[in-house]
Parts: structure tokens; sequence; C-alpha cells
């Protein structure tokens, strides 16, 4: 447990040092090359991004552009092959597994495509897993369990397992075990892309709900317009590289019919 | 952080009744086939032992006929007369004793209970052939050998059978068509090779060829050899001799033959320790398999999991922990597979002990080793492959298919 107040402890110096504006991600130069020999790929060419406390980003670009590679960086699923990474000032490249563990622990939370919840396990203990981790015990977990399951609405469902549950619901089971631990950053790889338009909007609203009244930054690759609309700031992603970043200032407004 | 862990590991174990079972069963397997084998086997091996230690050694059966499996046609070769025993006793140096037998079934009654046994007429010389001490009462004099009095000497299933708990001494009962005295009861020899050895009167041989057979032929003839000589030597003099009584000259084959009981319990032995040998290939082959079996479990089933090692550690958890979960569970299965093949071992081993034969041991080793091994493999191989799991990226387990 001497990793976790570790970084602890350096973030949140880190977080004092740095001004209240600085970014909480900074992504400089970095790259990503899978594979080795001739079937090297190199997936990010250099990446840079600022990320602001509080934002809320669309990451949106071709496929292949790189998108989940970054993703899955920023999420401490995986790690960079150069540059640097750092959160809250502080450098995440150069920790070793177990505290990029605890990062993810305290900080980060991450809601795929593909749901991955745990089979045969009740929507209330794949929401309290993350807090069976960090020590909690049962009532807290029970409670902040279920006070997560409130915020998405599944409540009512805490006893049902994946298989019984549809879609829609199964996100919405993923994200509240993402938000469970109160993170400062929400990552979503695609949430909506298994789920209909009608569902997919329950699932933004949710997510901008989120943003805003808890204040979690969250980070969210799309490929549909409609989706990117609910969102701040849009990163365009192309070969590698962050192509160009825009400003939305009335989120949630379709683009066409808005004022870019 | 161990609370934990077994929460997870019970959790797991429970939500996946069959996998759990799957994995179980492979230990079981393993466990009860290898403690039932070498159990039974040792059983045998016992059994045979206790055969050739019932034969007694130094000793020379000797027999009209030409042994087992040939002779085939042409008239009965003639039985032994009792001239023939004492000239063997005084003639062959390195000869003990020489016991006749003359040997029939017949039914003893004693108040109301009956028993179809064997009746064995011999004379004293039969106990310096092969020592076999009374437990209660005495033999019969040579007075009565001579005059072939109506006594016995019984075996104590006998004893059991027709008197039951009473002293048997002293009591008179029928067999076949004489009344009988009781003289003295045989200690217990219990199973030999040839079936029970205790279920037997002994008789005069006088008395028996009087009252039984009706004539004085001796079927079989017991020698005992001086351990200082070779019972070789004593085979090839007590042939010549036989030869000359019997007539046979020249190249004709012999109509009598000589079973040396040291040499069928020299064979016996070297067969015992093969077997030993072998018992010892089977249980060494049966952990392998049923290792390999438990290898093969542990293996499918965590890199089934390595996707559920990737949702662990993406939510935070640290791989030592996701380990930890896996390596209770391991054991937790591991051991009670472990467990309920010990017991079905024993079960097994229980109801096969009659039906073979053998007699019932309980050897603690080869428990111990085979729980010991199946639980080693269950932990190994339930742990090392979900410590690669472990070591990756949380991305690349989550992508794992
Ligand atoms: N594990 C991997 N091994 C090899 N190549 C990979 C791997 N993951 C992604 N790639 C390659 O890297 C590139 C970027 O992938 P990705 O980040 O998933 O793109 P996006 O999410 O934008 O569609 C793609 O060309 C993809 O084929
Ligand atoms: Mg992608």
């Amino acid at each position: 447990m001497a990793v976790a107040s570790g970084v602890r402890v350096a973030a949140s110096r880190a977080g004092a040092v740095v001004a209240a504006d600085a970014p909480l991600i900074q992504l400089r130069g970095v790259t990503k090359t899978y594979g080795t020999g001739a079937t090297q790929f190199q997936a990010l060419k250099g990446v840079d991004l600022d990320i602001a406390a509080g934002d809320f980003v669309a990451v949106m670009g071709p496929s292949g552009s790189g998108k989940s590679t970054t993703m899955n960086i920023l999420g401490c699923l995986d790690v960079p092959s150069g540059g640097n990474f750092l959160f809250r000032g502080h450098h995440v490249e150069t920790l070793d597994r177990d505290q990029r563990a605890m990062l993810r622990r305290r900080y980060l939370g991450f809601v795929f495509q593909g749901f991955n919840l745990l089979s045969r396990t009740t929507a209330l203990e794949n929401v309290e897993l993350p807090l069976l981790y960090r020590g909690e015990d049962k009532r807290t977990r029970r409670d902040l369990g279920m006070a997560a399951l409130e915020k998405v609405g599944l409540d009512k469902w805490w006893d049902h397992t994946p298989a019984e549950l549809s879609g829609g619901q199964q996100q919405r089971v993923a994200i509240a075990r993402a938000i469970v631990t109160s993170p400062d950053v929400l990552l979503a790889d695609e949430p909506t892309g298994n789920l209909d338009s009608e569902r997919s909007v329950e699932i933004m609203e949710l997510l901008t709900g989120l943003n805003r009244d808890s204040n979690i930054t969250v980070l969210m690759v799309t490929h549909e317009p409609d989706m990117a609309a609910f969102a701040r700031t849009v990163i365009h992603f192309k070969d590698g590289l962050v192509d160009r970043i825009e400003a939305q200032h009335r989120p949630g407004v379709v683009p066409e019919m808005g004022v870019n | 952080m161990f609370g934990t862990t077994l929460i997870l590991a019970i959790r797991s174990i429970r939500r996946h009744v069959l996998r759990s079972f799957l994995t179980t069963l492979g230990i079981i397997i393993g466990v009860g086939a290898v403690v039932t084998m070498v159990t039974l086997g040792k059983a045998t091996t016992a059994a045979v032992q206790q055969s050739i230690s019932s034969l007694g050694t130094n000793i020379l059966q000797v027999r009209p006929g030409q042994g087992f499996g040939r002779g085939g046609g042409g008239p009965r070769p003639p039985d032994f007369k009792p001239e023939d025993v004492e000239a063997i006793a005084d003639q062959i140096a390195g000869v003990t004793a020489v016991a006749p037998q003359a040997q029939t079934t017949a039914t003893a009654i004693y108040e109301g209970a009956n028993w179809s046994t064997t009746v064995t007429g011999t004379t004293l010389a039969y106990f310096t052939v092969q020592p076999w001490p009374l437990a209660s009462g005495r033999t019969w004099t040579p007075a009565e050998q001579a005059a072939g009095k109506a006594v016995c000497i019984i075996g104590n299933t006998v004893r059991q059978n027709l008197f039951r708990s009473t002293d048997a001494v002293g009591k008179r009962f029928r067999i076949g068509a004489i009344s009988c005295d009781v003289i003295g009861v045989l200690t217990t020899r219990g199973q030999g090779g040839f079936g029970d050895q205790d279920d037997v009167v002994l008789m005069p041989i006088k008395a028996v060829q009087r009252r039984f057979t009706g004539s004085r032929d001796i079927r079989l003839m017991l020698v005992g050899v001086d351990q200082a000589y070779s019972t070789s030597a004593v085979q090839s003099s007590l042939t010549d001799l036989l030869r000359e009584r019997r007539n046979i000259t020249g190249g004709k084959d012999d109509d009598f033959n000589i079973f040396d009981t040291k040499q069928i319990s020299d064979t016996l032995t070297s067969t015992t320790t093969m077997l030993t040998r072998i018992v010892a290939a089977v249980a060494a082959i049966s952990l392998v398999v049923g290792g390999i079996g438990i290898m093969n479990i542990m293996l499918v089933s965590v890199t089934e999991r390595t996707r559920e090692i990737g949702i662990r550690l993406a939510i935070g958890a640290v791989a030592r922990e996701v380990l930890m979960q896996f390596l209770v569970e391991a054991v937790v299965l591991s051991c009670l597979g472990g467990i309920i093949g010990l017991i079905l071992a024993q079960a097994i081993i229980a109801a096969l002990v009659p039906l073979m034969q053998v007699p019932w041991t309980f050897d603690p080793q080869i428990n111990i080793i085979a729980f010991a091994i199946s639980a080693v493999i269950g932990v190994v191989f339930g742990y090392f492959p979900a410590r690669r799991a472990a070591a990756l990226n949380p991305i690349d387990a989550l992508r794992h298919e």
C-alpha cells in the first residue's frame, strides 16, 4: 500500500504546484509502436495534447487513426513507446505497473465499447468491485455501489447479471463501475458503439450530467457527429497524429444547426 | 487484503460451479486413481507373500503321476505305500522327516451344527516337516498313532463352525461315519495360497485309511529337508530311490513328481519383487496422467479467464491481488479435490478388497504423496498461467480471445 500513498502524495503535491488552469492531462510527443521487425507498425507518431480539468472531450477520426491507442495510454491500460504523459503535472510514463494500477484505482475510470462486465456477477457486485480492491468495507461498498447505480438509473436492477440486462443497461452498469470511485477522469472508448441511437443519447446525457454535476473530466471516442455534439472540445485524429482541435461553445447542439 | 482475496476467490468458485467442479474432478481422479492403484497393488503383493509363507520352505511334495498337465493316457501310476515312507526316511541323507498324507472330505456334525471339511490322515512327522503349534490340547501319542485311534486335531475354522465359542478339546463329534474325540486345536494360519488353511481335521493316517479311504495307499508325501542340505540334491536321491522302488528303468519317465516348495517360493518371491516394481510404475504413471489432467483443466480455465484478469486490472487491481485470488482458488479447489479423492479411494478399496480376496491395507505414505503432488500441480498450474496473464498490460489481457 506504500505505492498507493506514494502516488497520492506525489499527485497531490504536483496538483498543488501546478497552476489552477494548468491542463489535467498533457501528452508530449507520445508515440506508440506495435509489433517488432517487419510487422512493426507505428500507431501514434508524436501526439501532443492538453486536456483541461472539467472538460468534456470527444475524440473523432477515421478508423485506425490511433484514437483507441491514445485512450488506452491515457487510461494507463497500455504504455507509450515514447514521449511524455503527465497527469496533474506528474510523469506517468516513468511509473511501474503497480503505480499505474494505483492511478487507475484512484483517478481513472474506463468504459469500453464491449462493456467488459464480469459475467454471472450482479450489477451491484460488478460496480462494487473497484471498491473491493480499494479495501472499502462491506457497508461502504454497498452504499457507494447503490448510489452509483442510482446515478445511472439502474438501482432497481442491482441484482441482475449482465446476461439479464440489455446492451444499454450493461453500458450503464459499466459507467457506474467506472464512476463509483469518484475518478477525476472518465475515459470511454466508443461507449455507444454497440447501442442504438435512442440508447446512445441516454448514455450521452448520462455522461454530460456526470461531467457537469460531478465535475468529472470526460474523454470519449465516437464516430458519430451527433454524439460528439455533446462535447465541449472535439479532437480530430488522423494517421496517428492530432489533426485539429475545435471548441464547441454550445455543446449539445448539433453542428449543422449551430454557430460553427 | 487477504479478506478481499478470500471473498473474491469464494465468489468466483460459487459463480462458476461447473468450471470449479471440473477442476476439482481432475484432482479427485488423480488422487483417487493413484491411491487406489497403489493400495490394491500393495495388497496383492502382500497376499502373494502370505501364500508363499503358507507353503513352507524346505519341503518336497511327492505325488504319483507325472505332475501338472502331463501323463495323459495309460494306467494310473500306483500310489505310495507306508514302506516307501519308511525307506525315504531311513535311506536318504538330509531328510528330517517324511509325513504321508491320505485325504478325504467329510461332513462334521456336532449338536446340530454341521460343517463340510477336509480330513487329513498323517503321522506325527507332519509336525516335524512343517511346524504348526497347537492353540490348545495335545497331539496324538505314538501309541494312538500305531493303533489308528479316532482322535482329531482340528483347525480353527472347523472349531468355530462346529463348536462356536466353547472349548473344543475333549468334545466328541461325528465325522463321516465315525465318532472322533478332539484332542487339540491348531493355531490360526489364515488364508493361504490354496484356500483356507484352517479348514482342516487332522487324524492318525491309519484311522483315515481304515475308516474312510479303505486302503493303505498314500497319495502325498511331505518330505522335510534339513536346512544344511540342498533341496535339489535331496530331490535327486529321492528320485533315484523311488525309480528303483517302482521299477522304472533306463530312459522311462518317472511316474511320480516332486514339487520343491523352496524353488516355487523363490520364483514367487522374485515375482513379488517385480509386482512391487510394477505397482510403483503404475503409481508414477497415474500421477503423471492425473497431473496432466489437472494441468489441462487449470490451463484452460486460466486462458478462459485472461479477459477477466484484464477487467480486474483495468478497474485498478494490482497484479499481485489478482494472482492471490487465483492462488486461493487453486488451493481451495485442489485441497477439496484431494480430500474427496482420498475418501473416494478408500471407498473403492473397501469395495474391491473382498472381491479381490486381498487383505485391506492403509498406506499413509501414498495418501500423503498423492495428495501433495496433486495439490502442488493444481496450485502451480492454477498460478503460473495466471501469473503470465497478470503480467500483461491490461489492454492486452482484455483483447485476449
Ligand atoms: N495490439 C495491436 N497490435 C498491432 N497493431 C495494433 C494494435 N492495436 C492497434 N493496432 C493498429 O494501430 C492502429 C491504430 O489503432 P487504434 O488506435 O485502435 O485506431 P482507432 O481506435 O482510431 O480505430 C491501427 O492501424 C491498428 O491496426
Ligand atoms: Mg478504436
